[in-house]
C-alpha cells in the first residue's frame, strides 16, 4: 500500500533526504575539524532542528492543505512533544544537578518542593515518555476538536481559537506552580538512553533520527493523503457541506486527521527538545505557531514535500539573517507573508504544477463567504 | 505636614481663638513649665509620660512643645536646665523661647542637651497634638486631628473631643469626631458599658477596614461579654458591607479592563464584523496609536511645554490619521487582492504586523517609551471604599465615546449607508453607483483609525513599547468572537462581560489563570454559540 | 440510527405534517403537509420564497423544525438527525448551484458517491472492487462524461457539472432524490433529456422536483405540489393546479 502511494516527486524528495541524512553526520564525523569537508559540530544539530520543523510543516500541512483547517496552535502540540521528552531528559539527569537531588530536577528544589507532582512519575522511563510525546498532543487535540468540529467551527473562527489554546498554553507554562519550569523551562539536559547529549555521535545519530521521523511521517501523511480517505478530506476542504449531503460525517474526518496531525507535532518536538537543549514556554507563543503556516504556504500547501521544503528554507534563512542582519529578518518575514499569499498563493511547489485548473479564488471550504463572517 | 501644623498652632495662639474655649483648663505659663520640666534628663518612658502630662492640660500652648519635642528640636540647657527651642547654625545653635518663640539669643551646642524620641514617641506625640488641634479653625487641620485622635484612642482627649463635637459645624467632620469618640470609648474599660454598646453602633456605621480593625483591637481582656458580642456582631455586618464594597470593586475594575478591550477591540469589530476581514496588523495599528502620542508629547517638551496637558486633545486626531492612513494603505495595497480569502488575509496582514513591528522598533527603539499623564488623567477619587482612578475612568469614558460615535457614523453619516450597502449587497450597490473600493478602504480606514484612538488612551496605563499591539490582538479577537461578529453591541457586551469575568475570577484563581480560565470559556463557549452572543440569525448565514 | 421493530406510522416514503420553521420571525414553512410515496415522481412548484428550499433542508436534516412531524419510512424521526444521517438513510440531494469536488477528477467524484461504507477507517483502507469500476463506467456512460472521466470536476462546463451532481446523486443509490432545479443552465435539449432521465429513475427511487422551469414540468409529467408562504396552494397534476384561481394570482398569473 505505502509503494501506491509514493508519486515520483514523493521519491525524489525520499531519495534527497536519504543523501542529506547520510551527508550531514558523515562530513561531521568522518573529516577532521579544519577540513574544507568538516561540518562543525553545532550545524549538525542545527540541521535536525530544521528537520524537526520540516516534521511539524508536513503535519499542519495534512491539515491546513488536504483538510482545510487552518490551525494557528499547531505550535502547542509541538511544544507538549518536546515538554515530554524535556520531562524525561530532566529525570535522566538524577543526582548529577546543581542542587543534586537524585529525584526532583533543580528547579523544584529551587521552588522548595519536597515531592515529585503526580503528573512526572513515569517519566523516568524513556518509552513511556516517547509513548507521551504523540499522546498528550493526541488527546489534547482529540479532545479539541471533538468540540470544534461536531458544533462545526470552521474557517476564521476555528483558526482564532486555535490560537486562542496556544495562548492560554503559553501563559499556563509560565506560572511556576503549572510544575514546568514556569519561565526557564526545562533545561540542563546530560543525556538521553546513557549517549551524552554533546558528543558528535550523540548529535549525529538524533539527526538521523529526525530524517527518519521525517521520512515516516511524510509516508504515513502521503498513505493516508491517497487513500480514499484522503479524497474525502479534500472533499471536506473544497466543498463541506456537499460532503455531508453524500452521508460523510466530515466531523469524524476532521477529528481523524486533526490528532494524526497532532501526533506528528508532538514527535517532531520531541526530537526538537535534546537537539536544541532547551524547551521552554516561548514556544506555545501564537507567532510560532503561524510562523509554521507560512513554512506550508511558502512551500505550496497541499503537496507535503513542499511543506517540509517551506520549513528548511525558512529555518535556514532565519539562522542566516538573524546572523548576519539582526534587524532584517521580521522585514523578511513579514513580507514573505505578504508576497506569498499575494503573488505565490500555491507555493514554490505550485509554481512547478501543471494540468489542474487555476483555482477559483480559494477552494470553497477554504472561504467564508464575506456576508457570512 | 509638620510644618503645617505649626502654622496652624501658631495662628492658633496668635488669634486667642482658645480664649472662647469655656471649659477647657487653661494652665498657666508657669505650671506649663513645671510639667514640661520633666523632660529634662529623662529617658524615653519619662519623656512619653511628660508629653502626655503637657497634652492634659488641654492648653494649645502645650501643642507647640509637643511639636517641638516631634522635630527634635527641644533642648534644655546644661547649665541651668532650662528648655529652649534651639535650631543648628553652624557650630552654634539658635536659641528661642518655648512660649514666645521669640528668639533668646546663641550657644554652643556642647552646652545644650537635646530631648531624644523615639518612633514610638513621635507616633504619641502626633495623636497628642492631634488632640489639642481638634479645635482649629482651620477644618484641614481640625480633620487631621481628628484622624490622629482616632488612631489613637487615648481617653485623655475624650473632654476636647466632646467640646469640639460641640462646636463643630461642618457635619462630617463632626461625623468623624463621633466615630473617633466612639473608638476611644471602646477600648476605655472604665467607660459605661451602654456607652460602649453606643460605641459599637457608631462604628460599625463607620465600615470599612479601619472600623474592622478597630472592632478587633480596641476590646481588652477583660471587657464585658454583652460588648464582645456586640462587637462581633458589629464586625460581622461590617465584614459583609466590606464584600459588597469588594463586588463593587471588582466591577468597577471589569469595566475597566472592558473598556480598554473595548478600545482595543472595536476598530476590529468595524473590519472583521462588518467587512469579515481579519486584521491581524490590528494591534500594530493600536501601537502605531500609542507612538504617535509619544512622538506629539516630545515635541510639546521641547518647543511648547505649555500645551502639555493638552497633548492627547492634540494626539487624538493625529493618531486616528496616522493608523487610519496605514490601515488605508494596507487596505489598497494587500487586503484588496485577497478579499473571500480569509485565511489568506489573515497571513497577509500578519506579516504587515510583523513590518510595522520591526519598522517602529527600528525607528524607536525596542524599549518602552514614557507617554506622561496630563494633570487631569492623575490621581485618584474615593466612593465609599471604592478607589477610583482618573486615568481609568477617563478610558471608560473615552470607550463608550467612542462606540457613540462609531454607532452614529454607521447609522446617520452616508459612509455608514454605502458602508452597509456594500456589507449587504456588493453587486447591487456597485450597481447603484456606490464606489465599493472606496468604501472598503474607508471601512478599513476607519476600523484602522479607531485603532490609533485607542492606542492613545493605551499609552496612558500601558508600555508603550513595539510589543504593545502584540499583548492585545488574541484579547481583542476573543472579545469579537465572543460577542458576535457584525454587531458593534456584541463587542460592547462581550468587551465588558470579558473584563469583568476576568475581574471577578482573578482574586479567586490568581491574574495568570484567570486568563487562562476566560480563554477555555470562550473556547467553549463558542462550541455552543460558534457566531458568538449576538449571532445574526437566518438561512442565509447558515448557509 | 437503525430503526428497529417499532411499528410504521404511515406507508409513505416521506411524510411532513403540519411542519413550520421561522428564521429571525420570518415564518419560511408554515404548516406544511406533504407526503411522498416510494417509488413516485413528484414535481414542487412556487414563487421565490415559497419555502421550497427550507423544505429540503429540513427533510435532510440540515435545518431543524420548529413544530410538526418529518417522517422517514414512516419510522425515523428526521429531525433527529443530521445530513449525513439523512444521506445514510438514503436521501441523495441536489443543489440548485452544481456543487461538486472541483479539485478532485470526473472519476473521483463519482468514488467519493458511490454507496460504500463512509466511516474514516473503512475509507482508509479501503480498494475499488470490481463492481464499483463498473459501476462508475456505467454512470459515467449514462451522464456522458466517458471522455473527461480524469478531468478535473473544476474544468467542466455549467451544464456538465449538472450531469456529474447527478451521477453522483445516482451513485449513491438513495430511496428518495431531492433535486433543487436540475434545468437551470441547461439547453433545451439537454432539459429534455434530464426530464426523461428523472422519469426513468421514478419506479426504483423515489424523487422529487423543485423547478421553475413550466416546460420541464410539463415533460416531467407527473403530480405537482404549488407552494405558497410556506404552505401548499394546490396539488394535482399539472393542468389540475394550473386550473387553480389562487394558483393563478401568486404564481402562473404573473
Amino acid at each position: 500500500m505505502s509503494l501506491r502511494a509514493l508519486d515520483r516527486r514523493s521519491w525524489v524528495f525520499l531519495g534527497l533526504l536519504f543523501i542529506i541524512v547520510v551527508a550531514v553526520p558523515l562530513a561531521n564525523l568522518a573529516t577532521a575539524p579544519g577540513s574544507w569537508a568538516h561540518l562543525p559540530s553545532f550545524a549538525v544539530s542545527l540541521f535536525g532542528k530544521y528537520l524537526c520543523y520540516a516534521l511539524l510543516a508536513v503535519a499542519l500541512d495534512l491539515v491546513w492543505g488536504y483538510c482545510g483547517i487552518l490551525s494557528l496552535g499547531h505550535g502547542a502540540f509541538f511544544a507538549l512533544g518536546g515538554y515530554a521528552m524535556g520531562m524525561h531528559l530532566m529525570r535522566e539527569i538524577g543526582p548529577r544537578g546543581v542542587y543534586g537531588d537524585p529525584v526532583l530536577p533543580d528547579f523544584m528544589v529551587f521552588l522548595n518542593w519536597d515531592h515529585l507532582p503526580w503528573f512526572w512519575h513515569g517519566f523516568d522511563m524513556f518509552w513511556f515518555a516517547l509513548a507521551m510525546t504523540m499522546i498528550v498532543p493526541g488527546v489534547l487535540a482529540f479532545v479539541f476538536g471533538w468540540l470544534a468540529f461536531r458544533s462545526r467551527v470552521t474557517g476564521v473562527y476555528l483558526s482564532i481559537i486555535t490560537q486562542a489554546l496556544t495562548y492560554a498554553l503559553m501563559l499556563a507554562f509560565f506560572r511556576n506552580e503549572m510544575g514546568f519550569g514556569g519561565n526557564n523551562g526545562l533545561t540542563d539536559f546530560k543525556d538521553v538512553l546513557g549517549f551524552d547529549l554533546q558528543s558528535d555521535a550523540t548529535r549525529a545519530g538524533l539527526f538521523v533520527l529526525s530524517g527518519l521521523a521525517l521520512a515516516l511521517g511524510f509516508i504515513l501523511c502521503r498513505v493516508i493523503v491517497t487513500s480514499k480517505a484522503g479524497k474525502v478530506l479534500v472533499a471536506v476542504r473544497d466543498a463541506e457541506s456537499r460532503t455531508r449531503f453524500l452521508g460523510y460525517r466530515v466531523e469524524s474526518y476532521k477529528l481523524f486527521v486533526f490528532t494524526v496531525s497532532a501526533m506528528l507535532a508532538g514527535l517532531a518536538g520531541a526530537l526538537y527538545t535534546p537537539q536544541v537543549g532547551i524547551i521552554n514556554p516561548s514556544e506555545f507563543s501564537p507567532a510560532n505557531s503561524i510562523e509554521i503556516v507560512i513554512m506550508v504556504a511558502l512551500g505550496g500547501r497541499g503537496t507535503l514535500v513542499g511543506a517540509a521544503l517551506g520549513a528548511i528554507v525558512v529555518g535556514a534563512a532565519n539562522t542566516l539573517l538573524t546572523g548576519w542582519f539582526p534587524d532584517f529578518w521580521l522585514f523578511v518575514l513579514g513580507g514573505l507573508f505578504v508576497a506569498v499569499t499575494l503573488f505565490m498563493p500555491r507555493g514554490i511547489l505550485g509554481v512547478f504544477d501543471r494540468g489542474g485548473p487555476v483555482r477559483p479564488g480559494a477552494p470553497a471550504g477554504l472561504a467564508l463567504r464575506r456576508k457570512e463572517a | 505636614m509638620t510644618r503645617l501644623h505649626r502654622l496652624i498652632i501658631l495662628a492658633v495662639l496668635c488669634l486667642g481663638i482658645t480664649s472662647t474655649a469655656s471649659t477647657a483648663a487653661v494652665a498657666d505659663e508657669i505650671s506649663l513649665r513645671e510639667i514640661a520640666a520633666g523632660f529634662v534628663d529623662a529617658n524615653f518612658s519619662g519623656v512619653s509620660e511628660t508629653a502626655q502630662a503637657l497634652a492634659e492640660t488641654g492648653d494649645p500652648a502645650a501643642a507647640v512643645i509637643l511639636q517641638a519635642l516631634r522635630e527634635g528640636r527641644l533642648h534644655w540647657m546644661k547649665s541651668d536646665e532650662a528648655l529652649l527651642i534651639a535650631d543648628r547654625d553652624g557650630r552654634e545653635m539658635r536659641l528661642f523661647d518655648l512660649f514666645s518663640e521669640e528668639p533668646a539669643g546663641t550657644a554652643r551646642r556642647r552646652d545644650l542637651s537635646k530631648v531624644t524620641v523615639n518612633n514610638a514617641i513621635r507616633n504619641q506625640v502626633d495623636g497628642l497634638i492631634g488632640g489639642l488641634t481638634l479645635l482649629s479653625p482651620d477644618p484641614e487641620a481640625r480633620r487631621s486631628a481628628v484622624t490622629a485622635v482616632f488612631e489613637r484612642r487615648d481617653p485623655a482627649f475624650l473632654e476636647t473631643l466632646d467640646q469640639a463635637i460641640e462646636q463643630e459645624e461642618d457635619a462630617r467632620l463632626r461625623a468623624l469626631m463621633e466615630e473617633a469618640r466612639a473608638a476611644i470609648l471602646l477600648a476605655d474599660d472604665g467607660a459605661p458599658l451602654e456607652a460602649r454598646l453606643a460605641a459599637v453602633a457608631t462604628i460599625e456605621a463607620r465600615g470599612g477596614q479601619d472600623a474592622l480593625s478597630t472592632l478587633a483591637a480596641a476590646l481588652s481582656e477583660d471587657a464585658p461579654p454583652a460588648l464582645v458580642d456586640a462587637a462581633a456582631e458589629a464586625r460581622a455586618a461590617v465584614e459583609a458591607r466590606l464584600k459588597m464594597w469588594g463586588y463593587a470593586q471588582n466591577v468597577w475594575q471589569g469595566l475597566s479592563l472592558g473598556s480598554v478591550l473595548l478600545l482595543a477591540a472595536i476598530g476590529l469589530a468595524i473590519t472583521f464584523g462588518v467587512m469579515g476581514v481579519i486584521n491581524m496588523a490590528h494591534g500594530e495599528l493600536v501601537m502605531l496609536g500609542a507612538y504617535t502620542t509619544f512622538f506629539v508629547q516630545e515635541i510639546i517638551r521641547t518647543s511648547a511645554p505649555g500645551l502639555f496637558e493638552w497633548s492627547l486633545l492634540i494626539a487624538l486626531p493625529l493618531a486616528f490619521l496616522v493608523s487610519g492612513g496605514v490601515g488605508v494603505l494596507i487596505e489598497r495595497g494587500v487586503v484588496r487582492w485577497l478579499y473571500g480569502r480569509p485565511l489568506e488575509t489573515l497571513l497577509a496582514t500578519w506579516g504587515i504586523s510583523l513590518i510595522l513591528q520591526q519598522t517602529v522598533r527600528t525607528i524607536f527603539g525596542p524599549n518602552n517609551r514614557e507617554v506622561g499623564n496630563p494633570d487631569w488623567m492623575s490621581g485618584a477619587m474615593h466612593l465609599g471604599e471604592l478607589t477610583i482612578t482618573y486615568n481609568r475612568l477617563w478610558i471608560i469614558v473615552f470607550a463608550l465615546a467612542v462606540f457613540a460615535l462609531l454607532l452614529l457614523v454607521l447609522r446617520h453619516t452616508p459612509i455608514g449607508l454605502q458602508m452597509r450597502a456594500v456589507t449587504q449587497n456588493r453587486a447591487m450597490a456597485a450597481d447603484m453607483g456606490v464606489r465599493t473600493g472606496w468604501v472598503d478602504a474607508m471601512t478599513f480606514g476607519l476600523g484602522a483609525g479607531v485603532a490609533g484612538l485607542a492606542g492613545v488612551a493605551l499609552s496612558q496605563i500601558d508600555n508603550v513599547s513595539p510589543n504593545l499591539g502584540q499583548s492585545y490582538i488574541v484579547d481583542s479577537f476573543m472579545v469579537v468572537v465572543f460577542g458576535g461578529a457584525g454587531n458593534l453591541w456584541g463587542a460592547l457586551a462581550g468587551a465588558f462581560t470579558l473584563g469583568i469575568a476576568n475581574k471577578f475570577l482573578e482574586p479567586v484563581a490568581g491574574a495568570v489563570l484567570a486568563k487562562i480560565l476566560v480563554l477555555v470559556f470562550i473556547i467553549l463557549f463558542i462550541q455552543k454559540r460558534p457566531r458568538g452572543l449576538f449571532a445574526v440569525r437566518g438561512r442565509a448565514v447558515e448557509a | 440510527m437503525s430503526p428497529g421493530p417499532a411499528p410504521r406510522a404511515t406507508s409513505a416514503l416521506l411524510y411532513l405534517d403540519g411542519v413550520s420553521k421561522s428564521f429571525d420571525g420570518f415564518r419560511a414553512i408554515n404548516g406544511l403537509s406533504f407526503i411522498v410515496e416510494p417509488g413516485e415522481l413528484h414535481a414542487v412548484i412556487g414563487p421565490n420564497g415559497a419555502g421550497k428550499t427550507t423544505m429540503m433542508d429540513i427533510v435532510t436534516g440540515k435545518t431543524k423544525p420548529d413544530e410538526g412531524t418529518v417522517l422517514w419510512d414512516g419510522r425515523v424521526d428526521l429531525a433527529q438527525i443530521d445530513e449525513a444521517g439523512s444521506a445514510r438513510l438514503g436521501i441523495g440531494r441536489k443543489f440548485q448551484k452544481p456543487t461538486v469536488f472541483e479539485t478532485h477528477s470526473v472519476e473521483d467524484n463519482l468514488l467519493l458517491a458511490l454507496n460504500a461504507d463512509r466511516g474514516v477507517f473503512a475509507t482508509l483502507f479501503a480498494t475499488l472492487s470490481a463492481a464499483q469500476a463498473t459501476r462508475i463506467d456505467d454512470l459515467l456512460a449514462l451522464v456522458r462524461l466517458e471522455d473527461r472521466r480524469h478531468t478535473l470536476a473544476g474544468g467542466l462546463s455549467h451544464g456538465q457539472k449538472q450531469w456529474l451532481e447527478i451521477g453522483m446523486l445516482l451513485a449513491q443509490d438513495p430511496k428518495l432524490l431531492l433535486v433543487d432545479e436540475p434545468a437551470a443552465g441547461m439547453t433545451d435539449d439537454e432539459t429534455m433529456r434530464t426530464a426523461q432521465l428523472l422519469r426513468d429513475i421514478a419506479g426504483d427511487h423515489a424523487v422529487v422536483v423543485v423547478e421553475h422551469d413550466m416546460a420541464f414540468v410539463q415533460a416531467l409529467d407527473c403530480c405537482v405540489t404549488v407552494l405558497h408562504q410556506g404552505t401548499v396552494l394546490a396539488d394535482g397534476s399539472l393542468a389540475h393546479v394550473s386550473a387553480v384561481p389562487a394558483v393563478i394570482d401568486v404564481y402562473l398569473g404573473r
